[in-house]
């Protein structure tokens, strides 16, 4: 996979792309300000900053849901504006911070197929992706629960098969890990590495990034302060700690 | 409070796609909406004075709860705060009608006693019957058959919508009445003063989570127009065709055959 990311660096093809972003809600401060960064085709990069960095913002404009932004937003080579909406939705798929709000229906199975169901693939088609779905992320036994029935963790997996069946070229994921058990977070941390294609995963949980994300973008106030190697910001302390972030808890135990 | 929990999971319940396995989950929805539809209609139609009539149409519930194991007195325990506005339809005809029918024993049964009676049946029959058809079929089934009837598309997206937007609610004020308790030990309600905040407060939040839900929607290709409907891998044409055909069939005959007051009659023979 590392090597596949280095020629798509090498070749130039980002599957996410930012350049001079800006945006603020409702013409008030800030929130993200001339943001520019490439993400290559599966890389798996890391997002963090305090709260209110722009985080949660910065994945809602790639998928279109928050408009009105200044600059440029590309998703696999489209704008994201409204006329290519319907495309870059396929493209990327937008794990919530909250399970509760990606999932509407009565059964996993449903949810999962509802997706597919609205690309108006057939029947059988729509089984089989809502079954490979759910075989990525390890609960394909719980796919005629319902889910009120169910845990945080298997929500949470349950959300992220939701965006899998739709078959994106890349996965965002808002903080995946909030408000779950050591045991639900080990199993998380396995399956987002496992996920095919690009990820970027914004998260407060900088164990979890130095798990999973090879490179890591650091957001300040809606800047971008630092892009590059995980290893190498998230054992910058001083960095970490001007902009509100502590050393991961396995640096620390690690150096102790 | 917790009564919220379980209003809130007897809407759960409600939502599932289908809560009965064997022969009656072959039965397609459309076949299950038009059944209850011919019920409401034949159950409506009876005349104001028709109790008997009326009662007759209970066989269709019974054998539905019986046959699709429905707990009919618990159905009938939850259901018991829509029953109470059924109740005063019938007031009006109590004061107006007061011809002496007949008598039970020596207790006079008037015009309006009858009649006040038979539209409190019609309403109780009446809910109970949409009540098993959204435990039979769900939601997500109704609007399937609701679609195959051809109500256009973005209708029934606002009744599913609404539908989810209820149990949003429902979670909001929960979570919300939660958090005011633990901090108002011993108050009864919520204070008179609070009430204006919890209502801004709570529509603002139920409007928030209902955005995100929406938006959850719109990521997954919902173009905000119409709902795509899955396959009933489960249902039968045949035996979907021979359930309506049937269960017309006997509302049609419970119309034209006093059937309670033959067996009244019959029975009262033998005594």
């Amino acid at each position: 996979m590392e090597r596949e990311t280095e020629n798509n660096k090498m070749a130039g093809r980002p599957e996410i792309r930012t350049e001079h972003l800006t945006f603020s809600y409702d013409g008030g401060k800030e929130v993200l300000s001339d943001l520019s960064f490439s993400v290559f085709r599966g890389e798996c990069v890391g997002l963090i900053g305090e709260n209110g960095a722009g985080k949660s913002t910065l994945l809602k404009i790639l998928v279109g849901l928050l408009p009105g932004y200044q600059g440029r937003a590309e998703v696999g080579g489209l704008q994201v504006e409204k006329k290519y909406l319907r495309q870059i939705r396929t493209k990327a798929g937008y794990v919530f911070q909250d399970s509760e709000s990606q999932l509407f229906l009565s059964t996993v199975y449903e949810d999962v197929a509802f997706g597919p169901r609205n690309y108006g693939l057939d029947e059988k088609e729509v089984d089989r992706r809502v079954m490979e779905a759910l075989e990525q992320v390890h609960i394909e036994a719980l796919k005629d629960r319902q889910i009120y029935r169910m845990s945080g963790g298997q929500k949470k997996l349950a959300a992220i098969a939701t965006v899998l069946s739709m078959r994106p070229e890349a996965i965002l994921l808002d903080e995946p890990s909030g408000a779950l058990d050591p045991g639900n977070r080990r199993n998380l941390i396995r399956v987002i590495r496992e996920l095919p294609g690009t990820k970027i995963v914004a998260s407060h949980d900088l164990d979890l990034i130095l798990d999973t994300c090879e490179r890591t973008l650091l957001l300040g106030e809606g800047r971008l302060i630092k892009d590059g190697p995980t290893e190498e910001i998230l054992t910058d302390e001083k960095l970490l700690s001007a902009h509100g972030l502590e050393l991961p808890l396995s640096l620390i135990h690690r150096s102790r | 409070m917790d009564r919220l929990q379980t209003a809130i999971a007897a809407l759960h319940e409600v939502d599932r796609e289908s809560s009965t396995y064997g022969v009656g989950s072959r039965v397609h929805p459309l076949a299950r909406l038009i059944v209850c539809m011919g019920f409401l209609l034949t159950t409506v139609s009876f005349a104001p004075y028709d109790l008997a009539g009326l009662l007759s149409m209970s066989i269709y519930l019974f054998i539905t709860g019986i046959w699709e194991e429905i707990p009919i007195r618990k159905s009938l325990s939850g259901l018991r705060y829509l029953f109470v506005p059924v109740c005063f339809l019938g007031l009006a005809n109590l004061i107006y009608d007061k011809d002496v029918i007949y008598y039970l024993g020596s207790v006079p049964i008037t015009g309006g006693m009858l009649s006040a009676f038979t539209l409190f049946g019609k309403g109780v029959f009446s809910i109970m019957a949409a009540f098993f058809l959204l435990r039979l079929i769900g939601m997500q089934g109704l609007c399937r058959a609701l679609l195959r009837l051809g109500i256009p598309g973005g209708t029934v997206t606002v009744l599913l919508l609404t539908w989810r937007y209820l149990i949003v609610l429902l979670k909001e004020i929960r979570r919300m009445w939660q958090a005011y308790t633990l901090r108002a030990p011993g108050h009864r309600g919520i204070h008179t003063g609070a009430w204006g905040s919890f209502a801004g407060l709570l529509l603002l939040r139920s409007m928030d989570r209902a955005a995100d839900v929406y938006h959850s929607m719109l990521l997954r290709g919902y173009d905000g127009t119409s709902i795509r409907e899955g396959t009933e891998s489960r249902a039968g044409t045949g035996i979907s065709i021979l359930y309506t055909i049937i269960w017309l069939g006997v509302f049609l005959l419970l119309r034209s055959i006093p059937l309670f007051h033959l067996v009244g009659s019959w029975l009262g023979g033998f005594m």
